[in-house]
């Protein structure tokens, strides 16, 4: 019995990893907005989501089994508090890890409309540290740590995974991407004092009226152009 | 009929919403949803997809009133 | 013509005779008053959007009230000259909206070299609802109605969207009313001497008076207060006439529209409908015949594309374009060159007609359908021009 434990333990496990490695591939070519691997954009990200809760139920029967497997000896707390496990603390304390980050980028995203963009943007972050932890947990946790597939497998996903961030990271931005993020400041924006209600008075006498070369009070400073329409210059305030 | 509302503030020209409500939108040239016609209302025929739409924006930029 | 918003002593009106505020909204329905922000809404729709978003129980908040001079408009100084001569009318004005709207709280939303003077004159009067004052960055944007509410809870003075309406969900989620500081001195006015009065002058739909800034080819530039339908002639003339003959004009501001300069025509909206143009935030700028109308348009909105707050994509996107192709109508001219093979060569009056299409109605603001307004103006106004450029020559010489 033990023995199909560990069995399922180590396969589940593989199997989660590979498909992280996808959630992770999708989610970074899906920023990049345009089709991949023969999906439409909002296939890429249906995928990304749909693999992610595959990995989610793979990663809980991995668990799951572990706890029951008497050569891990997990405890309870070990499930979700890393590096307390009494085999292979470190490497175990990843796959906790993992699990932890796991979980909190899955709720936020299953409760994106109610938590808003800001808050599942912070949160998903989280992804890029939750991926490489269940790699290292991968390669060191397990007892086919050091066997040449799980290498294979684990380099596979490795460069799988580099190579999306370098494609992200590298490659043609769309036509419209440059100053896409939300907030970017503009330089028409900067002198914006937020929530000034008193700055320093600039000693220009009551009101606005700015002098103009001896021109009746009010006279808008003229056009250098002369008699254009007046752009960027505050016309006076002549009064009739 | 509902209404359509993009908040052009959140839409980041992704375009998953053009894809997934051909009927309706097009993305134009930088990416960002075009209304075919001119027109936000959303034909009851199309419901199901625009609701999709809506919920599948990675930004969330989208919501849908009925009128 | 008697002054009235320009003839008032600035300073405190204590005590003045106003009329209880629970009455002012039926006197400003009755004077037909409108918005000299630029919009021209009916004030007194929006007076009782704003009482009623707290009376139905829409809103959880007491109701904000906020006086907007920040007049990002480049050739607008109408708010300044009204701040500078009448800040007492202001100050009541927005006194009498909050009393009622049913606000706790009041904000005036000005320039900063305004906000010295007016930090005195508020210390020195006794108001029942306390004013803040805050200052405007000096962008075209800051004016936009949400773009002012952003700025009093302390963010960037850029719009946002209004999926929910400000006048039911604004400063920090209360129900606000955002009026420019020229309508609050009429409505001050309206409560004061009743709406008879106030349509003693102007035309029956459009009654009132307005500020208009006259600038560019005439003699004595500055801002003047015309009766509402008020002939362009009257304008030009109070600005001691035209400095050099001018063929057109461009009427309300940056997103206004061109005109001819027709000495009979009225600045009200009836007027200027059949030109694309209404009287807007009151800028009459005349171009002097011998200035290529074209070329000043590309200036314009070239300015208008950097001043894109950059949220949206089709503005952010779609003004420097137009801008661009404007420019490069222009340029044809200026280099003197000729497409060499003119057929095949998209005009550029397409191109921008095209552009406009596409970015108009799709922001979180106005931004780009006043500049696609102004593009309109401008291709109608000056059609036979851009035939020219095209063909390497400008009209002006």
């Amino acid at each position: 019995m033990s023995d199909a434990l560990w069995y399922l333990a180590r396969g589940t496990g593989v199997t989660a990893l590979v498909l992280l490695t996808v959630v992770v591939v999708l989610g970074v070519a899906n920023r990049r907005s345009r089709p991949a691997f023969g999906l439409p954009r909002f296939g890429v990200a249906l995928v990304h989501r749909n693999a992610s809760l595959l990995a989610v139920a793979f990663v809980g029967v991995h668990v799951v089994t572990l706890f029951f497997d008497p050569y891990a000896q997990l405890r309870l707390a070990d499930l979700v508090l890393p590096f307390g496990a009494e085999y292979r603390p470190l490497w175990t304390g990843l796959g906790t890890l993992g699990v932890d980050l796991l979980a909190a980028v899955v709720v936020t995203s299953l409760l994106r409309q109610r938590l808003g963009v800001r808050a599942w943007r912070a949160v998903h972050w989280l992804a890029y540290a939750c991926w490489p932890a269940a790699w290292l947990h991968a390669l060191g946790a397990g007892s086919d740590a050091g066997t040449w597939w799980l290498q294979a497998v684990a380099g596979v996903s490795l460069l799988a995974v580099l190579a999306a961030v370098a494609v992200r990271a590298f490659g043609t931005p769309r036509p419209a991407a440059q100053g896409n993020a939300p907030g970017t400041p503009r330089p028409a924006a900067q002198g914006n004092a937020p929530g000034t209600t008193r700055p320093a008075a600039r000693g220009n006498g009551p009101g606005t009226t700015r002098a103009t070369q001896g021109d009746a009070p009010g006279t808008p400073r003229p056009d250098t152009r002369g008699n254009g329409i007046p752009v960027s210059v505050r016309a006076g305030s002549g009064v009739r | 009929m509902s209404v359509l509302h993009v908040d052009w503030t959140r839409c980041d020209g992704r375009g998953h919403c053009s894809e997934l409500l051909p009927e309706v939108l097009v993305a134009d040239e930088w990416g960002y949803p075009l209304s075919r016609d001119g027109a936000r209302e959303i034909p009851d025929a199309v419901l199901r997809h625009a609701k999709l739409a809506v919920e599948h924006c990675p930004l969330m930029a989208l919501r849908l009133t009925p009128t | 013509m008697t002054a009235r918003l320009l003839a008032t002593h600035d300073g405190m009106h204590d005590a003045p005779p106003y009329a209880p505020s629970e009455r002012l909204i039926e006197l400003v329905r009755d004077a037909g008053l409108t918005g000299r922000g630029g919009a021209g809404f009916p004030t007194y729709r929006k007076l009782e959007a704003v009482r009623n978003a707290r009376r139905e129980g829409k809103a959880r908040r007491d109701a904000v009230v906020v006086g907007n001079g920040a007049e990002g408009e480049p050739a607008s100084a109408k708010d300044a000259v009204l701040l500078e001569r009448s800040p007492g009318l202001v100050l009541d004005g927005l006194q009498l909206a909050a009393g009622a709207v049913g606000a706790s709280r009041a904000y005036l939303h000005v320039a900063h070299q305004a906000v010295p003077r007016l930090e005195r004159l508020l210390a020195a009067r006794r108001d029942p609802v306390p004013v803040t004052l805050q200052a405007a960055a000096p962008t075209f944007l800051a004016g936009e109605e949400s773009a002012v509410v952003a700025a009093i809870e302390g963010r960037r003075a850029v719009p946002r969207d209004k999926f929910r309406r400000i006048t039911e969900a604004g400063v920090r989620g209360a129900p606000t009313l955002v009026q420019n500081v020229e309508t609050l001195a009429h409505l001050a006015l309206v409560a004061r001497h009743g709406p008879r009065w106030f349509r003693a002058v102007g035309t029956a739909d459009e009654p009132g008076t307005f500020l208009a800034t006259v600038t560019g080819a005439v003699r004595s530039p500055g801002v003047y207060e015309l009766p509402c339908g008020a002939p362009l002639g009257l304008a030009i003339e109070r600005a001691g006439g035209l400095a050099v003959p001018a063929r057109h004009v461009l009427i309300g501001g940056f997103h206004g529209a061109w005109v001819p300069a027709r000495a009979g025509l009225p600045i009200s909206r009836a007027g200027l409908a059949p030109f694309g143009a209404s009287p807007g935030a009151g800028v009459v700028a005349v171009l002097a015949a011998g200035r290529c109308g074209l070329a000043e348009t590309a200036r314009i909105v070239a300015y208008l594309a950097r001043e894109s707050a950059g949220q949206c994509g089709p503005c952010r996107n779609g003004l420097p374009r137009l801008a661009a192709a404007l420019a490069q109508a222009v340029q044809q001219a200026a280099e003197q060159t000729v497409p060499q093979a003119a057929e095949q060569a998209v005009p550029q009056a397409a191109e921008v007609a095209r552009i406009a299409r596409i970015v108009s109605g799709r922001g979180a603001c106005a931004h780009p359908d006043g500049t696609v307004r102004l593009v309109r103006s401008a291709l109608a106004a000056f059609a036979d021009d851009i035939e020219a450029h095209r063909e390497g020559w400008c009209i002006e010489g």
